[in-house]
């Protein structure tokens, strides 16, 4: 029998110690749950009924916006005449003209931009958030379903770092709360597993409907990291790696949160 | 303009006791908050919403500042006639958001 070299044996246990960096292994498939199910009875009632939603207020405003032009520029609604029911569940996605990796607020802006010849509207504008949710509703009950392969991979990579990495005064990383943790209690509230299948959601906290970026603004300076600017190409690179870990996980924009 | 969304019978038998919703975007601001660098964010909520049919008050209500974020409210009236419901929202200041819907008495 062939002697196994004593680098290859550590390379095997490193590997063995340090995640694949290809699969997600610290939250299997079969363990995966939304944060729907973090909820209580009430506010689960709450998003259930698409009437007592406030969510849908800022879908209807989408609605007007996607077929209204202005100032002379193509609507949405005169490219997009089909709709677009399934596609926010494949973002964040590059965008082949630039190869920069577009979350759906950047995919919105980079349209207006390029097609409509308007300005960006601001992340966190009532504008964005109303266009951002009925895209993102378009694809209610679509599974997430991400690539992360091929231009993409050099984004996943940074995500799954940044969402490895400790930071803050707490000197925690999304992994500790959300992989290795979650379904215990963090001051009165249940850790859920951190995934962005809701956004943009109605937060209780907020009272008002905010971006997934919002979100981990918030969870950043929780653990007293400096939350980076909405937009960073890092939080783009984190929000492929959260799709990616959440495979198969059905959206619910516009969901509500605690 | 702020969004309003409303849910109201169509139709309805007279007589019925029939289910009226009514959602409004609004911040609700208490006034008790205070921002980032510790100023206060001044008070801003509405404080009165009326539902007339047919011009008839059938149900108000008065807010205050521990109501939240886009006020939602259900309630009820007996379906007499054929007619128009109307939804008033007035906030402090005095500016009206209001929309309306028909109903058919059978």
């Amino acid at each position: 029998m062939k002697r196994r070299s004593p680098a290859l044996a550590i390379a095997a246990l490193l590997a063995a110690c340090t995640p694949s960096p290809t699969t997600d292994a610290d939250l299997p498939a079969a363990d995966i749950q939304s944060g729907y199910a973090f909820l209580t009875a009430e506010t689960q009632a709450m998003q259930n009924d698409s009437f007592a939603n406030p969510g849908f207020l800022w879908v209807d405003l989408g609605s007007d916006l996607f077929e209204s032009a202005a100032d002379g520029a193509p609507s949405c609604v005169s490219c997009h005449s089909e709709g677009l029911a399934g596609v926010a569940a494949t973002y964040p996605a590059i965008d082949e003209a630039s190869g920069d990796l577009l979350n759906v607020e950047g995919r919105i802006n980079r349209c207006r931009i390029r097609h409509q010849n308007l300005p960006a509207l601001a992340y966190e504008g009532g504008e964005l958030l109303a266009l951002t949710a009925f895209i993102a509703n378009q694809s209610a009950g679509t599974p997430i379903s991400v690539s992360t392969t091929g231009a993409s991979a050099s984004h996943y990579r940074n995500g799954r770092d940044y969402f490895y990495t400790r930071r803050g005064q707490f000197n925690l990383s999304c992994h500790q709360c959300h992989d290795q943790n979650w379904g215990k209690r963090l001051r009165g509230d249940t850790i859920s597993q951190g995934h962005g299948n809701g956004f943009p959601a109605y937060r209780l906290e907020w009272q008002t409907l905010g971006s997934l970026q919002r979100r981990i603004r918030d969870c950043d300076s929780g653990v007293r990291a400096e939350p980076k600017a909405f937009g960073d190409p890092a939080y783009i690179d984190l929000e492929l790696y959260l799709s990616s870990r959440a495979s198969g996980l059905e959206m619910e924009s516009p969901a509500i949160r605690r | 303009m702020a969004s309003i969304r409303l849910s109201v019978p169509q139709t309805a038998r007279k007589g019925e006791v029939i289910e009226l919703k009514a959602l409004i975007q609004h911040p609700m601001e208490s006034g008790y908050r205070r921002g980032s660098r510790g100023e206060q964010i001044p008070r801003n909520i509405i404080t009165r919403f009326e539902c007339l049919y047919d011009g008839e008050i059938v149900f108000s209500a008065d807010f205050h500042p521990a109501i939240a974020a886009d006020p939602f409210l259900t309630f009820y009236t007996r379906a007499v006639r054929s007619g128009t419901l109307a939804f008033r929202w007035t906030d402090q200041h005095g500016e009206m958001w209001s929309d309306t819907a028909a109903l058919t008495v059978t």
